[in-house]
């Protein structure tokens, strides 16, 4: 329990000098008909999530990688404000260590939601952020070390639903 | 008629039918003079469970779905719960036309309810409560298991006090919520600390955004010198499926390896002999959890007012039932528990029918007291109901498909929705709605009705949104409701498809729906905050103008053709099957 507690201030303090990129303005569902298959939609814009892994880690290819745990909820509670947490297994010594993670959102508007910067003396890259999700989509955390080695985690994809009618 | 119990009991031995959902009942035959409700002793622990009473303090009439899908794809095509009608009753060995059949289907519904009676009511819950806590002594714990404070007038006008007397009334042990959270926070924080005996558990409700917990995960209760753990879950999708902004500062979901931490915890700090969880996750939900947290011995679960029992399903090696809604069942688990495990245990699955149980007197003092303020208000008479009226049905009940006409013409809509509620009880042909019956279908916290435009593609949004709430093939998407209700909308629906590819053919009053094209469509529940006249007010007016109802057609969809034989479906001429 104390270790958890220690590694939740770490995140937290970690959270603190990150450099949060907006993420763009939220888009009820309910209102969104791009969603809704054979209507008029808007076509698959990939390229936004390209344009952004390029701008910020340079390749749009990452190898999913077990040391990147990504915990994303499987439904949003509340879609302006998703919960996820990213906890790297990777040493943290002085010539060895998470320098980034990147957060991306694979649909929302502007696709980095978020990037954190770490050193060796956070003791581990970990994280809890509350991210935007305009609808249903894939999570995707990249992790970065100091000598440039990408890691992704799997995917992960969290459900953005109007809610209602509940039993 | 209502038959006496004495006359009942004659009628009953004459039918030699077997007795009352119960394997040791069925094995003794009972005869004429037996009573049905008496059980043998077994074990050192027994566990009484009610839940989703939706704060019916009387009894009511309360009809068995007559459909209850469940997919090839989610893996429920023809598996308990999703059985109705026939299915249900072959698949327990239960005879259509006795008291077991008339609790467990919806066949013959409003004959065999003028033959037994209605269901349910605290004064008869409480009589047999107080009859088994004698019989057994302290070796019995009473758990509710949510949705105990919604669903009434006299409940939304106290602010759920009239059920928290009843519930201390019933000295129930343990509680979890769901609708109680409709109240917001501090009101639920006031009741469960100041007025409420019982206790209220949940692992699943945290801080936002400190993750700490609301309430107490679990407790360790010591029974017959063994140690029962209890671990609270309350319903996971309460921001989602009702308002956020009444528990702005509580996140919940399902959190099966937190639940895993509990059982953990309980078992090896406290040496739990057997963890009992009480749960508001609904039978899907409880069904895949049980398959992934190991060491839970047993599930009582409710939300999804689900018949499940009398025979409880077993997931690896958890027992899980579910125990239908509005007063209908008190469930009892006779155990025997050794150091360490579950050795035996006998399961009793017992419909509360009022006609065969006295009132306790207690009980009837308190209600007749709670609800005298009222009485006169709740009495009123509205229109006479020429058509059963029910909600309970994954599609358009006929309750709600005379809610939508009074909504649509009230507001001058070419269309209306309703939410896919799972309470609100019946009314039977030649009955008259009072007003007490149209809180009995609206009585929530957040009723306002509202007019929005919809673009053609935002009103099949909607429905796509719920239709995957339904039948989304991971359990755990399914919240727990009904499809939305709709008024004067047709459409075809392939409850096997995936999201967005579900709905075809999609009609507002016979015309296809257009994409771009705004359409007028009445509501309620909304999930932000609106202004609004409350339904109830709506409803009423609407049914004063009648004078007379009857819901003669319903605005069912067709099912596509994958849909025949599904065991699920009562009566499958209604969706063109």
């Amino acid at each position: 329990m104390e270790k958890m507690k220690r590694r939740k201030f770490l995140g937290i303090s970690a959270a603190g000098v990150a450099a949060v990129a907006g993420s763009g303005v939220l888009m009820p569902a309910i209102a969104n008909a791009a969603n809704v298959a054979g209507w008029p939609a808007a076509a698959f814009d990939a390229k936004a999530l390209d344009a952004a892994m390029k701008d910020s880690i340079d390749t749009t290819s990452v190898k999913v990688s077990p040391k990147v745990h990504l915990t994303a909820p499987t439904i949003a509670e509340n879609g302006a404000a998703v919960p996820v947490t990213v906890d790297v297994d990777h040493p943290m010594t002085a010539d060895d260590y998470i320098e980034s993670v990147y957060l991306y959102v694979d649909h929302n508007p502007t696709p980095l939601a978020s990037a954190f910067h770490f050193s060796a003396n956070n003791g581990q890259a970990y994280f809890q952020a509350r991210i935007k999700m305009a609808k249903t989509d894939m999570v995707r955390a990249v992790a970065k070390t100091n000598k440039g080695v990408l890691m992704a985690s799997k995917p992960q994809e969290v459900k953005v639903t109007i809610g209602g009618c509940g039993g | 008629m209502n038959l006496t119990r004495r006359d009942f009991m004659a009628m009953m031995g004459i039918a030699s039918a077997t007795g009352f959902l119960s394997p040791s009942a069925i094995a003794s035959s009972w005869g004429s003079g037996k009573d049905p409700y008496e059980i043998d002793d077994y074990g050192n622990v027994t566990l009484l469970h009610i839940t989703d009473t939706h704060a019916q303090l009387l009894p009511v009439w309360w009809r068995e779905p007559g459909t209850n899908i469940g997919t090839r794809k989610q893996k429920e095509w023809g598996v308990t719960p999703h059985l109705v009608g026939n299915h249900k009753l072959e698949y327990y060995g239960i005879k259509a036309g006795t008291p077991e059949g008339y609790a467990l289907s919806c066949m013959d519904f409003d004959t065999l309810a003028h033959k037994y009676g209605k269901i349910g009511g605290y004064a008869h819950i409480a009589t047999l409560v107080k009859r088994y806590r004698e019989q057994v002594g302290k070796k019995a714990i009473l758990l509710d298991g949510g949705d105990a404070w919604q669903g009434s007038a006299t409940s939304l006008w106290t602010k759920a006090e009239d059920m928290v007397g009843a519930q201390n009334l019933l000295k129930e042990d343990y509680f979890v919520g769901h609708w109680e959270f409709t109240y917001g926070a501090d009101r639920v924080e006031y009741l469960l600390k100041h007025k409420l005996k019982a206790k209220f558990l949940s692992q699943n409700v945290f801080t936002i955004p400190w993750d700490e917990p609301v309430f107490d995960p679990y407790d360790i209760r010591e029974i017959s010198g063994r140690k029962v753990a209890i671990i609270g879950q309350s319903f996971p999708f309460t921001p989602i499926a009702n308002p956020a902004y009444f528990v702005p500062k509580w996140a919940f979901g399902i959190h099966p390896g937190h639940m895993q931490k509990m059982v953990d915890e309980c078992r090896e700090k406290h040496h739990a002999d057997i963890v009992v969880v009480l749960s508001h996750n609904g039978a899907d939900v409880d069904k895949k959890m049980a398959s992934q947290v190991k060491g839970i011995d047993i599930i009582l679960g409710g939300h999804t007012h689900e018949i499940m029992g009398p025979r409880p399903v077993k997931i690896n090696n958890t027992l899980i039932i579910n125990t239908s809604t509005n007063g209908k069942f008190l469930a009892r688990f006779d155990l025997d528990v050794g150091k360490g495990k579950l050795k035996g245990w006998r399961f009793h699955y017992l419909p509360i029918i009022s006609n065969m149980i006295p009132e306790d007197k207690e009980m009837v003092d308190y209600i007749t007291k709670v609800r005298a303020p009222y009485a006169k208000k709740l009495a009123e008479p509205l229109a006479v109901t020429e058509s059963l009226l029910y909600r309970r049905d994954n599609f358009n009940g006929t309750f709600d498909q005379i809610l939508c006409d009074a909504l649509r013409e009230e507001m001058d809509c070419e269309a209306a929705f309703s939410p896919g509620f799972r309470w609100g009880y019946c009314k039977l042909p030649g009955e008259t709605i009072t007003m007490e019956d149209v809180m009995g279908q609206t009585a929530i916290t957040y009723p306002q009705v509202t007019v929005t435009e919809y673009t053609g593609a935002e009103l099949k949004n909607v429905m796509e949104q719920v239709a995957d709430n339904l039948f989304n093939p991971n359990p755990y998407y399914i919240q727990g409701g009904d499809m939305i209700r709709v008024g004067n909308i047709q459409y075809t629906m392939d409850p096997g498809e995936t999201i967005d590819k579900r709905i075809t053919d999609l009609r507002i009053g016979g015309k296809m729906v257009q994409a771009n094209k705004r359409y007028k469509v009445a509501g309620w529940g909304a999930m932000q905050r609106v202004e609004g006249t409350p339904v109830w007010d709506i409803f009423a007016k609407w049914l004063r103008s009648k004078k007379t109802v009857s819901a003669n057609s319903r605005d069912l969809p067709v099912l596509t053709k994958n849909m025949k034989g599904n065991p699920g479906i009562a009566f499958p001429k209604e969706y063109d099957l």
